[in-house]
């Protein structure tokens, strides 16, 4: 109990220690100011533009920017779906795997484009090297400056005043890239290979094992996959057992580098926006209600963890606690501590089954979905996602100040209200009629593994994190159907573009308005008062659409778990 | 113009009932969004009961009906707090009516006036207007003067002067001239008219929802989407959990989630806020307006009449080297007794006070007075033995000088002593001899300093605008408490002064009454003009002050703000009542598993009156609300902070406990009487 609250400890401390140096210097590489890494990095960001004929100093309005966005996440789509499906011709596919279907190859595309990156296949059976490498770990990189970039456009728009612009699209991207994603990458993947994670092109390994038996074991280039996997809170496993794979995940240090690789570049965009717009106080105040959030989520999972299945105690099989589906190298702590910084981050990555999970630490793992992906969340969404709820709250609670509300100076109006409700409600939406629609039909019963209200839970779960754009799974559904695919890709889709492009248009329409300065008679969106407002508001908002949901799947199968019935 | 104070009297709540039904049309109740869903929800609801009462259906029907019932009252009940809030404004505006029908008028048509009806006047028509006559329209005096019974308009019986030229020249149609004569050239064409606008505005015919109430409307539209799509899709769930959930029951919850009571009250508090606005005599021309003036920063506050009273008064008496100060006193008094101006009659009145000198008989000192002239820039008295002569410093100098004397050394330090400190001197002199000096001083209005210390708790600033020379200027900003101030002002300097301010994001509020205000109270985010102001001032804000008080300017800002945060409270309140309501329905709703009763923490007596119990609850609060939403939430001046802890603690937390009281004592009742 005591190591276990150390581990959390030290998670958050070495988090905030890292993210806020790292902060500073995102807010310089988006300012276009002087770096150290400037002399390596300049010529390869001129040569690219030379190459692509760019002119990156070309400022763009929202739609330029959003148009940008969109036209390069439709080709990367294509280019995934294209290479999934000439993947038998291809190179580097040792094993001869054949052609992805279409409609795995789709939801896999989108999944990775929408920075999801759920996995209705596993990578060693579906997927050969080359697939691996250039389509979905290029995509990781891509889909992670993308939400880097919209993030980025939506701190412009309130840092800047009367103007239309918001930046250019191609320039944050490279920039992202190059400056951040990939010289972190770089360091992470070096520390994972010296843990053990496997970094081959090598055919698969068959071994006799101690039984008698042979096993075939998959090989690969894990570890360049695996860095930016976490850090671009991907969370696409290169083996179908993620982070729970040895060659993947192998040490509880390698597993403490991962939750922290999570979380360190959405935690960074926190500070980066407070400095940004130039009152780093505004940053902690959103950081803060995040942790507090997250420190309520992870106490919530593992407490319920800890505290287990009564049945299994009565039973005699193990202790209270519940180790089911979790592994032994990572105890309670690392697993919990994974599972919840996986699900408020949208990563996606796991090192536990979570259909395993007791069923409230199921829900609360659900619950971090649900809510938007704030809490943290991925990779620029967990910021604008964020953001989004700044602006909910300033409007609600601000109102009672007797002022038209004001963020940062800048008025809240009917404009940004309507993108603000867009953008929250979409995928909320998303989730509540995707799930019913495929309680509805056989081809979504069809995949249940459990039935009852954990059945539920695991269709509730899957449309969360589409939309939630997670990718982790109560793994009990059987997604690999032609409705699974196309459905989930679908809300995948939603849950993305559905939230970027009215934060654009928000960040464009603030960035017109012009700002009053803050007075005694302005709404403080600083202070302990604000981060409390906060996070009760993204609680609120979350439970009141999701309870009665909830109360189906994981709630009603807690309390059917105390009468000892299990599903 | 005015109300019964409480303006709840019996004709307008009856009359709001008859129109709460009225309004259940649904091309009404499409305009709001989430009453309009209530109002769907209560025809299906309807529907299912008349179904189950002609085919016998084995549900509970009793349970049904009246869960319909309540539906229909939610809806009504917000009717009713709309008509309620109208009802006010229509009442004044029928009295309005009563002004404006069948005046005759009397046109000027080749130099002889000829008798028409006031509908047929259009733009630059001249009319005659004698005593007794109702001035026909609005107007610019182009010749004459006469004395206007205004109260028609704004409710205040003493009657005005109006004249030609100058900032006194405009006139309202629909007043009464009581004296004198006046020509009036027309400038507004029928139907135009200030009256026929403020009709408008007060029936709330022209209303249109604000930006602010925009934004808050796509807010609740918002979450009524999200419940609707929370409990649309929770049937396709219960029916996978093996529940059987009834449609009426889900519209039961839907219409408990969705925020009714804002939603409900959210006409009503935007007609309230223009209706508190009228009550203290201020004509709002947008609701915009009203809005905008709960986000202002900057208040322009023109001096006189503002932060000071209109004029000067003496203060005190500095006699010269070797003079007594009775000697002043007497020697002032009488210089001042002819002195009509206010300024005059406080030297008479100061000289009375300290020096219990009395008026006396003027005739047996054979005075001649000796009136104010441009020329002479001195006034006074000429008595059978001396010459009496007061004035400002430069003009006495130059008079004493002529007769070979000088200013003696220490009424000048005492002049510049005056001036400095804000004061005016004045010089009195008998013959060549310099008696000493006045102190007229500008009067800071009682409470006015306290007034702008509320302000900056506010978050607002001040800003004092003077003609007044700098130096004056910055004593009596000092004075009065005033953030900052403007001396020497121009027209064109306050337009520059507003246009600096918003440059820097700030909003402007500032009250105006000549036409040399007029551009300066467009620029301004709200311009207050005078009501006994020009025609062209009056057109150029976007507020008419009825009755011309500069200082009302602040009642203006405290009630936008009072606007704003009315709906942030009920807001707040509504989403808070949520949570009660969700402990209510949902162990209701999933009877189905008694585990779920651990949820049933009002411990309510059965499903069905939870249920009841919380959409009876749901319609309750927005009647209850209703005296609220018309009032407006308690105002205080105090800083953001300290306003934002009492609201969320009040409507916050309140609306979070309040609920799961009500709910139970309703469930108690139910229960009591075997209603369910």
């Amino acid at each position: 109990m005591v190591t276990d609250v150390l581990l959390f400890i030290v998670f958050f401390a070495l988090l905030l220690f890292m993210a806020w140096p790292l902060g500073s210097y995102m807010a310089k590489v988006y300012h276009g100011e002087r770096t150290m890494f400037d002399t390596i990095f300049l010529p390869i960001e001129k040569t690219l533009y030379r190459l692509a004929g760019i002119d990156a100093t070309q400022e763009m309005n929202w739609r330029q920017y959003a148009s940008g966005l969109l036209i390069f996440n439709i080709l990367g789509l294509a280019a995934v779906v294209a290479i999934q499906g000439l993947q038998a011709m291809l190179p580097w596919n040792p094993e001869g795997l054949a052609a992805v279907p279409f409609h795995l190859a789709f939801n896999t595309a989108v999944s990775f484009i929408t920075n999801t990156n759920w996995q209705a296949y596993s990578g060693e059976t579906t997927m050969s090297y080359f697939t691996q490498m250039t389509a979905l770990t290029v995509q990781n990189f891509l889909s992670a400056a993308t939400g880097m970039a919209a993030a980025v456009a939506l701190v412009r728009g309130l840092a800047r005043k009367n103007t239309k612009h918001i930046g250019n699209f191609w320039s944050d991207m490279v920039r992202s890239i190059i400056w951040i994603l990939l010289p972190l990458s770089i360091v992470v993947s070096i520390v994972f290979m010296q843990q053990g994670v496997i970094q081959n092109l090598s055919p698969y390994v068959t071994v006799d094992t101690l039984e008698g038996g042979w096993q075939t074991i998959a090989m690969g280039p894990a570890a360049s996959q695996e860095a930016i996997k976490l850090l671009g809170t991907n969370g696409g496993g290169f083996f179908n057992a993620n982070s729970a794979h040895p060659f993947e995940n192998p040490t509880p240090f390698s597993n403490l580098v991962q939750v922290l690789s999570i979380f360190l570049i959405p935690a960074a965009m926190v500070f980066m926006y407070g400095k940004m717009v130039q009152d780093r106080r505004q940053g902690y105040a959103i950081l803060a209600a995040m942790l507090l959030l997250f420190t309520v989520c992870l106490g919530g999972i593992y407490a319920s963890e800890r505290y287990g299945n009564p049945i299994a105690e009565h039973s005699g099989v193990n202790e209270p606690a519940n180790m089911e589906g979790k592994d032994i190298r990572f105890g309670i702590n690392g697993s919990a501590l994974f599972a919840a910084v996986t699900t408020a981050a949208s990563c996606g990555a796991v090192n536990t089954m979570h259909d395993s999970l007791t069923p409230l630490g199921g829900m609360v793992t659900m619950l971090q979905m649900m809510l938007g992906e704030v809490i943290i969340g991925g990779v620029g969404a967990g910021f604008y996602g964020m953001m989004m709820y700044v602006m909910l709250t300033v409007f609600i609670v601000g109102l009672m100040v007797g002022r038209t509300p004001e963020y940062l100076g800048k008025k809240i109006e009917a404009n940004e209200m309507k993108m603000v409700v867009i953008a929250i409600l979409i995928p909320a939406i998303a989730i509540l009629v995707g799930s019913a629609f495929s309680v509805m039909v056989d081809a979504g019963l069809a995949g249940l593994n459990n039935a009852g209200p954990h059945g539920f839970s695991e269709i509730l779960y899957a449309f969360a994190s589409a939309a939630g754009n997670n990718g982790s799974a109560f793994a009990g559904l059987s997604a690999n159907t032609v409705y699974y695919n196309l459905m989930i890709a679908a809300t995948m889709l939603i849950g993305r573009f559905g939230v970027i492009i009215p934060v654009l248009a928000i960040a464009g329409s603030l960035a017109e308005k012009r700002v009053s300065p803050p007075g005694t008679g302005t709404f403080p969106t600083t202070g302990s008062l604000f981060v409390l407002l906060l996070a009760g508001i993204v609680v609120m908002v979350g439970a009141l659409t999701f309870l009665p949901a909830l109360s189906l799947g994981p709630v009603i199968e807690h309390l059917l778990m105390l009468q000892g019935l299990t599903f | 113009m005015s109300t019964n104070s409480n303006g709840f009297n019996k004709k307008i709540l009856i009359q709001a009932c008859g129109e709460a039904l009225l309004k259940l049309n649904p091309k009404v109740q499409v305009r709001n969004p989430v009453m309009f869903t209530v109002w769907i929800g209560s025809c299906l609801t309807t529907g299912f009961v008349l179904r189950d009462l002609f085919q016998g259906s084995g549900g509970n029907t009793s349970f049904a009906l009246q869960i319909t019932v309540w539906l229909w009252f939610t809806v009504l009940f917000a009717n009713f707090a709309e008509a309620i809030a109208e009802g006010r404004g229509k009442a004044q505006a029928q009295a309005l009516r009563q002004t404006r029908r069948q005046t005759q008028a009397k046109k000027i048509v080749h130099d002889k006036p000829q008798v028409v009806e006031a509908a047929s006047l259009r733009k630059s028509d001249i009319v005659l207007v004698e005593p007794g006559d109702i001035i026909p329209s609005d107007g610019e005096v182009i010749e004459g003067m006469a004395t206007v019974d205004e109260s028609a308009v704004t409710g205040e019986s003493a009657p005005v002067i109006r004249e030609s030229g100058g900032d006194k020249s405009s006139v309202t149609g629909g007043t009464r001239v009581l004296s004198d004569w006046i020509k009036v050239e027309v400038t507004a064409n029928p139907g135009e008219t200030f009256l026929d606008r403020m009709i408008s505005l007060v029936e709330g015919a022209k209303r249109q929802k604000t930006p602010n109430e925009i934004a808050l409307t796509i807010l609740l539209v918002g979450l009524t989407i999200v419940f609707l799509a929370a409990v649309t899709t929770l049937y396709p769930y219960a029916i996978y959990s093996e529940i059987n959930i009834s449609i009426t029951v889900l519209i039961a919850l839907l219409v408990c989630l969705i925020p009714t009571t804002i939603g409900g009250l959210l006409s009503a508090i935007g007609i309230a806020g223009m209706d508190r606005l009228l009550k203290r005599n201020v004509l709002a021309m947008s609701g915009r307006a009203v809005e905008a003036a709960g986000d202002v920063d900057v208040l322009l506050l023109d001096k006189t009449g503002t932060i000071t009273l209109g004029n000067r008064m003496a203060a005190e008496f500095i006699p010269a080297a070797g003079i007594s100060m009775a000697e002043v006193a007497d020697a002032a008094q009488m210089a001042s007794l002819a002195d009509e101006t206010p300024e005059g009659r406080s030297i008479v009145v100061l000289a009375k006070q300290k020096y219990n000198l009395r008026e006396r008989d003027l005739t047996n000192l054979e005075a001649e007075f000796i009136p104010f002239s441009a020329h002479t820039r001195m006034s006074g008295v000429n008595l059978k033995d001396k010459v009496i002569r007061k004035g400002s410093v430069d003009a006495i100098q130059k008079y004493v000088r002529e007769k070979g004397s000088e200013l003696p050394e220490n009424v000048k330090s005492a002049c510049e002593g005056i001036a400095k400190s804000g004061g005016t001197p004045l010089v009195v002199t008998e013959g060549s001899k310099v008696l000493g000096a006045i102190h007229l001083k500008d009067v800071i209005k009682g409470g006015i300093k306290e007034r702008f210390k509320e302000l900056r708790q506010m978050g607002i600033k001040t800003v004092m605008i003077t003609g007044d020379n700098p130096l004056t200027a910055a004593a009596i900003a000092a004075e009065a408490g005033v953030d900052d101030f403007m001396a020497e002002a121009t027209p064109e300097g306050k337009l520059a002064l507003i246009r600096e301010y918003q440059e820097k994001g700030m909003l402007v509020a500032m009250t105006g009454d000549g036409t040399n205000d007029a551009p300066a109270l467009a620029q301004s985010d709200v311009g207050v003009a005078m009501n006994s102001g020009t025609q062209a001032a009056k057109e150029a804000g976007n507020m008419v002050d009825l009755d011309s008080n500069p200082t009302k300017l602040i009642e203006i800002v405290e009630i936008g703000k009072q606007l704003l945060m009315t709906r942030g409270a009920l807001t707040t309140f509504s989403i808070a009542n949520d949570v009660a309501k969700y402990f209510a329905i949902i162990p209701a709703l999933f009877a189905a598993y008694p585990a779920f009763g651990i949820f049933n923490i009002m411990r309510l007596s059965t499903p069905e009156s939870a249920i009841l119990s919380a959409v009876i609850f749901n319609a309750l609060i927005i009647i209850g609300l209703v005296p609220l939403a018309l009032r407006g939430v308690l105002y205080q001046p105090l800083g953001a902070d300290m306003i934002l802890r009492r609201n969320l603690i009040l409507y916050g937390l309140g609306g979070l406990v309040a609920p799961f009281l009500g709910i139970k004592l309703i469930d108690v009742l139910l229960a009591a009487f075997h209603l369910v």
